[in-house]
C-alpha cells in the first residue's frame, strides 16, 4: 500500500424523534392534535402554571413499549421520570419530564432493508420518552409568540448506536424507523407535521498509510426532512475530509473533541454553533411529582402480542407464498394496513398477484396523487377480492379492472354493479364476438395473409388480430373468447 | 356565656347545625376579630369577606331549605396562601407572585368547601414556603400572638398565628421540613403534617415536592382529625396521592389506646434540646405512663443532632433535608422567570437571558435565591453523586431508623422544636441556624411520616412549647387518639394568647 493510500470510513449514529399519535398529551389530557391554532390544546399542567401535577398517560407508554420491543430491545421492569433543566421559553416549567439514566428501552437493533435487497442490522442504544416542548413563533418583528399546542405532546427518543458508514444506510435506516412506527400504529410520522426529527452524528474514521484519524464527531441538530438528513450526512463527508486534509493532526476527535453544528436548508450546509458553557449541564434528577413506572410481564407481554409480524417477516411472506417480486413485496409491506388488505382478499379466496397488481397499479397512483398510503385510497378488502375474482373468470379484463378500481376508490359500491353500470362487463357473447372477428378479418387481409402462411411473421400477425378485435369491442370482449374465435375462423 | 370565637370547628359545626348559631353570625364573629387584631399579628395577606359572608348567607340557606350540611358547615378557615384558589390571588408571600390568579382551587381547599368550611383568606409564609420563622415573607413578617416581638414560626406561620390569635377556627399549612408543626409549636396549637400521599397537593405551589404535604393547624386533637378526614384521600391529579381509604378519625379520637408503647428517642434529648422543653416532654411521657402506656428507649442514629467544639448543632437529617428540599426547589421555581410566569423586569434588556436574570433577581427574596442557587449546585454535573445521590442515601437510613423503631414502639414522642419562639432578627443573619429550627421536624418529611404537633406546656415566659407524636406511614388515626389522651391525662388544650381575648 502506497503512502498516499487513503480509505475513508464515515461513522454515523442517528437519534431520532418520534411524535406518538396518542389521544392526548404525555401528561394531561389536552388533545395531541397538530395544526390547529396556536394555544388551542393547552391546560394548566401542559403550561406549567404554579401548583399543578402531570399524571402519566398509560397509553404513551404502552406506544413507546411497543417500539422497544419491535426493536427487540429490553424493556426495562422499572423505570422512571427525570427532570432535565433549560431555560427557554417555549418550555414552560424550564424543565422537560424525560427519562435520564433508566430509559424505557435499552439494547435492540433494527433490520434495515437496503436498496440493494439486502439487509443490515443497526443496534438501538435506547429509547426514551419524554415530553416535547412548544414552538416559539418568529411572525413579528416586536416580538416572538410561542404556541404550547405541541408542549406535552409524548415524544420518543430513539438512539442508534454508531452504525452506519454510509448515506444510504443513514437514509435507509431513518425511513424503516418511519415504516415502523407507522405500522405500529403509534405514529403517523408525518414529516411536515414534524412528526419525526433527526439529529445525527458524524465523524470519519480516515486510514492513511497504516494510521487511523478520527475527525471530530459533529452532531447535527433538529433536521425534519429526509433530504436534510441525506444532504447533511453527505455535507459532513466532505466537509470533514477536506478540514482533515487541511490539518491531518489538529482536526482530531483527540483534540476538538464533539462540534454542534446547524444545518442551512437553503444554502444546504451546516454551519458551527457556539455552546454556551450551561447549555450542556441539564441537572438531571428524578421528577418527585411522577411515581417511577414498573413494567410488569404480563404488561410487557401482552403489548409484545399485540405487534404480530413486522414488515420485513411480511415481505418475505409475500415473495415466498403470493409470488411477489421484491419489488412488488416491498411497496406492499411499506404500511401494515396495505398488507392487510392484500391478506384479507387472499383469504376470501382472491389471486395475490392480481390482487397486488391492482393495488400496485391503479391503488398506487391514486395513493401517490393524494399523498397517502394505498390503503387509506378507500378501496375495501371485499371489494378487491371480488374485483380480482372477476378478474380471473374473465368476467373483466384488466383495462376495465383498472377502471372499476378508480370507480371504487372515488363512490364505493360493488365491484360487480359498477362494472354493469358502466358498461365494462366482458363480451362473452359468441355471437357479437364473432361479428366483430369477421369486421377484423375482413378489414386486415395481409395480417390474416401472415397468420394462415404460418411463418415467422404467425404470431405477431395473430396478436395484431386480437388487438384489433379488442379495438373493435371497446375492450370489452372477453379475450378467452376472443383467442378461440379468431382460431376458429383462421383455421391456425 | 361563651364567646363564638371559643368554639372549636366541632363545637360551632353542631351549633350551626342545630340552629343555635348562624354560619353568618359565625363569619362576622371572626371577620371582626381579624379587623381587631390584624394590625398587630399581620397572619393574612388578603380577607376574603364579601366571599366568606356569601358562603356563610348560603350555608345558613341550605339550612333553612332542610339540605343537608357538610361535616365542616359555616366553619370559618384561613388557607395558606402557597394554596391555589380561583378567588383571589396566589402569591405564596413572594413580589414574584404578586399579581398570581390561578384558574384551579386546590383540591385540599375545594375539599373543605365542599365540606362546608368558609375560608375567610389567605395566610402569610414564608416566601415560597422557605423559612422557619415567616420572616422570609416578601411582604413582611407575622407575629407570635403569645408575644408580638416574636416569630409565629414558619412557614406556616401566618396560618398558626390566624388559628391562635382567634382570626379564624382552623387552618391550612403545608409542611416541607416542620412548616405546620414548627409554627403549630410556637403558637400553642395543634399541627398534622400528614403521611406523604395521604392528602393531594395540587393545588400546593411546590417547594420541594417530594417533602411537601398540606395539613391542618387547629386549637385542639379532635379539630385535627375533623379537618384532616376531610381533606385527606386519592386523587386523579396528584400521581403521588395514595389510594386507600380515609377511617374516620373523628369517630375514634377519643378512644384511649389500650397498651401504647410510647417510643423516646434518646437521639433527641440531647443538651442541644432547651432544658425546659425537655422537660416538658418528660413530663408529657410521663402523663402516658400514668394513663397506661408503655415507654420505650428507641434509637434513630441518623438524625441523631451534633454540638461541635464551637458549639454548633449539626445534623445529616438537616443536611440531607436541604440537600434533597434545594434540589427540588431550584427545579420546581425554575419557571417563574418573567416569560413563563412571575414578576418581569422593567428595565431594558439585551437578551432573554438577561430578561430571565434580571426579573428573577427582582422578583425572588435572598432565602429563595440561596436555596435554588444551592439546590442548583448540588444538582451540577460532577456535584451529583457528591451531594444530591448521597443525600438520597442518607434519606433511606433515616427511613431504615424509623422502621426499625415503629418495631418496637406504636409512637414516638420528641420535641417540636429545639426552642420556643425566638425574638423577630434574632436568627436572620444567620440562615445555618435559622435551618437548625428545624432539627426535631424534618427526619419525619424525609421519612414521609406522619407527624402531629401538640401544646405539651406553658413555658416559664408565658410561651407555649409544643410536643411531636411521629408515627408510621398512614398510622394518623393511632397519632390522634394518642394526642386526644394526652389531652384528656391532663396535658393543654386551647390555650388562648392572653393578649388575643376577645
Ligand atoms: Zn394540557
Amino acid at each position: 500500500m502506497s503512502e498516499t493510500n487513503e480509505t475513508i470510513k464515515p461513522v454515523v449514529g442517528l437519534e431520532i424523534h418520534v411524535e406518538l399519535a396518542t389521544a392526548t398529551k404525555m401528561f394531561c389530557r389536552c388533545r395531541n392534535r397538530f395544526g390547529d391554532p396556536p394555544n388551542t390544546h393547552v391546560c394548566p399542567v401542559c403550561i406549567g402554571m404554579p401548583g399543578v401535577l402531570p399524571v402519566m398517560n398509560r397509553q404513551a407508554v404502552e406506544y413507546a413499549m411497543k417500539v422497544g420491543l419491535a426493536l427487540h430491545c429490553t424493556v426495562a421492569g422499572f423505570t422512571k421520570w427525570d427532570r432535565k433543566s433549560y431555560y427557554y421559553p417555549d418550555l414552560p416549567k424550564n424543565y422537560q419530564i424525560s427519562q435520564y439514566d433508566l430509559p424505557l428501552s435499552a439494547d435492540g437493533f433494527l433490520e434495515v432493508p437496503l436498496p440493494d435487497g439486502t439487509t443490515r442490522k443497526i443496534r438501538v442504544r435506547r429509547a426514551h420518552l419524554e415530553e416535547d416542548a412548544g414552538k416559539n413563533i418568529h411572525d413579528k418583528a416586536s416580538h416572538t409568540g410561542v404556541d404550547l399546542n405541541r408542549a406535552g405532546v409524548p415524544l420518543l427518543e430513539i438512539v442508534s448506536e454508531p452504525d452506519m458508514n454510509a448515506v444510504e444506510e443513514v437514509l435507509a435506516y431513518a425511513r424503516a424507523m418511519q415504516r415502523l412506527v407507522r405500522w405500529l400504529g403509534v405514529s403517523e410520522a408525518n414529516m411536515q407535521m414534524g412528526h419525526m426529527r433527526f439529529e445525527p452524528n458524524i465523524n470519519l474514521h480516515i486510514t492513511r498509510g497504516g494510521r487511523t484519524f478520527k475527525t471530530p464527531i459533529c452532531e447535527v441538530k433538529n433536521l425534519n426532512s429526509f433530504r436534510a438528513l441525506e444532504r447533511t450526512v453527505a455535507y459532513e463527508i466532505q466537509r470533514q475530509h477536506a478540514e482533515w486534509q487541511a490539518n491531518p493532526e489538529g482536526y482530531s476527535i483527540d483534540k476538538v473533541g464533539k462540534e454542534n453544528r446547524g444545518y442551512d436548508d437553503e444554502a444546504g450546509v451546516t454551519v458551527f454553533q457556539r455552546e454556551k458553557e450551561e447549555a450542556h449541564d441539564y441537572r438531571y434528577f428524578p421528577d418527585p411529582d411522577l411515581a417511577p413506572v414498573l413494567v410488569s410481564d404480563e404488561w410487557r407481554g401482552g403489548l409484545a402480542a399485540q405487534i404480530g409480524e413486522l414488515p420485513l417477516a411480511r415481505r418475505a411472506r409475500y415473495m415466498e407464498r403470493y409470488a411477489l417480486s421484491f419489488k412488488e413485496a416491498d411497496a406492499l409491506t411499506q404500511d401494515a394496513p396495505t398488507g392487510d388488505l392484500l391478506d384479507t382478499a387472499v383469504t376470501d379466496g382472491a389471486d395475490a398477484k392480481r390482487c397486488a397488481n391492482l393495488l400496485l397499479g391503479r391503488g398506487a397512483a391514486i395513493a401517490n396523487d393524494r399523498g397517502y398510503s394505498i390503503a387509506e385510497v378507500g378501496v375495501t378488502a371485499g371489494q378487491l377480492a371480488e374485483l380480482a375474482k372477476m378478474l380471473s373468470g374473465g368476467e373483466v379484463n384488466a383495462t376495465a379492472a383498472d377502471k372499476i378500481f378508480v370507480k371504487l376508490a372515488e363512490t364505493g359500491g360493488s365491484p360487480r354493479q359498477v362494472a354493469e353500470a358502466e358498461g365494462l362487463l366482458a363480451v362473452s357473447d359468441a355471437g357479437q364476438i364473432s361479428a366483430w372477428v369477421d369486421q377484423a378479418i375482413a378489414a386486415n387481409p395481409k395480417a390474416v395473409e401472415d397468420v394462415r402462411s404460418g411463418g415467422k411473421s404467425q404470431k405477431k400477425a395473430f396478436g395484431f388480430l386480437m388487438g384489433q378485435v379488442m379495438r373493435l369491442s371497446g375492450g370489452a370482449a372477453a379475450p378467452a373468447e376472443v383467442q378461440r374465435l379468431l382460431q376458429q375462423k383462421l383455421g391456425s | 356565656m361563651t364567646s363564638i370565637l371559643d368554639l372549636s370547628a366541632v363545637e360551632l359545626r353542631d351549633a350551626i347545625a342545630c340552629g343555635e348559631l348562624s354560619a353568618v353570625e359565625a363569619a362576622r364573629a371572626y371577620l371582626d376579630a381579624i379587623e381587631r387584631t390584624e394590625p398587630r399579628v399581620q397572619a393574612f395577606n388578603e380577607v376574603h369577606a364579601d366571599r366568606a359572608l356569601a358562603r356563610a348567607a348560603q350555608i345558613d340557606a341550605d339550612r333553612a331549605a332542610g339540605k343537608p350540611l357538610g361535616p365542616l358547615a359555616g366553619v370559618p378557615l384561613a388557607v395558606k396562601d402557597n394554596l391555589c384558589m380561583t378567588h383571589g390571588r396566589t402569591t405564596c408571600s413572594s413580589k414574584m407572585l404578586a399579581e398570581f390568579r390561578a384558574p384551579y382551587t386546590a383540591t385540599a381547599v375545594a375539599k373543605l368547601e365542599d365540606a362546608g368550611a368558609v375560608v375567610l383568606g389567605k395566610t402569610n409564609l414564608d416566601e415560597f414556603a422557605m423559612g422557619s420563622s415567616t420572616e422570609n415573607s416578601g411582604f413582611r413578617p407575622t407575629r407570635n400572638p403569645w408575644d408580638l416581638s416574636r416569630v409565629p414560626g414558619g412557614s406556616s406561620g401566618g396560618s398558626a398565628a390566624a388559628v391562635a390569635a382567634r382570626q379564624c377556627v382552623a387552618a391550612l399549612g403545608s409542611d416541607t421540613g416542620g412548616s405546620i408543626r414548627q409554627p403549630a409549636a410556637f403558637c400553642g396549637i395543634v399541627g398534622l403534617k400528614p403521611t406523604y400521599g395521604r392528602v393531594s397537593r395540587f393545588g400546593l405551589v411546590a417547594y420541594g415536592s417530594s417533602l411537601d404535604q398540606i395539613g391542618p393547624l387547629t386549637r385542639d386533637v379532635t379539630d385535627a382529625a375533623l379537618l384532616t378526614r376531610a381533606i385527606a384521600g386519592h386523587d386523579r391529579r396528584d400521581s403521588t396521592s395514595v389510594p386507600r381509604d380515609v377511617p374516620d378519625y373523628l369517630a375514634s379520637v377519643n378512644k384511649p389506646i389500650e397498651g401504647l408503647r410510647v417510643g423516646l428517642p434518646g437521639e433527641f434529648f440531647s443538651d442541644a434540646l432547651d432544658a425546659e422543653i425537655g422537660a416538658a416532654i418528660r413530663a408529657a411521657a410521663g402523663a402516658y405512663e400514668s394513663a397506661g402506656a408503655k415507654l420505650v428507649d428507641v434509637s434513630l442514629p441518623h438524625s441523631r443532632i451534633d454540638r461541635d467544639a464551637d458549639g454548633k448543632l449539626s445534623s445529616y437529617a438537616v443536611a440531607c433535608y436541604y440537600i434533597v428540599a434545594m434540589a427540588e426547589a431550584s427545579s420546581n421555581l425554575a419557571r417563574y422567570d418573567g416569560v413563563h410566569y412571575g414578576h418581569r423586569t422593567a428595565e431594558k434588556v439585551e437578551d432573554i437571558v438577561e430578561l430571565f436574570s434580571r426579573s428573577r433577581a427582582e422578583g425572588f427574596g435572598p432565602e429563595v435565591k440561596r436555596r435554588i442557587m444551592l439546590g442548583s449546585y448540588t444538582l451540577s454535573a460532577g456535584y451529583y453523586d457528591a451531594y444530591y445521590n448521597k443525600a438520597l442515601k442518607v434519606r433511606r437510613l433515616i427511613q431504615n431508623d424509623f422502621d426499625r423503631a415503629f418495631e418496637a414502639c406504636d409512637v414516638i414522642l420528641a420535641p417540636a422544636s429545639p426552642t420556643p419562639a425566638f425574638r423577630l432578627g434574632e436568627k436572620t443573619s444567620d440562615p445555618l441556624t435559622m435551618y437548625l429550627a428545624d432539627i426535631y421536624t424534618i427526619s419525619v418529611n424525609l421519612a414521609g411520616l406522619p407527624g402531629l404537633t401538640v401544646p405539651a406546656a406553658l413555658g416559664r415566659d408565658g410561651l407555649p412549647i409544643g410536643m411531636q407524636l411521629i408515627g408510621p406511614v398512614f398510622s394518623e388515626e393511632t397519632l390522634f387518639r394518642a394526642a386526644r389522651m394526652y389531652e384528656q391525662a391532663g396535658g393543654v388544650r386551647r390555650l388562648t394568647p392572653p393578649a388575643m381575648a376577645p
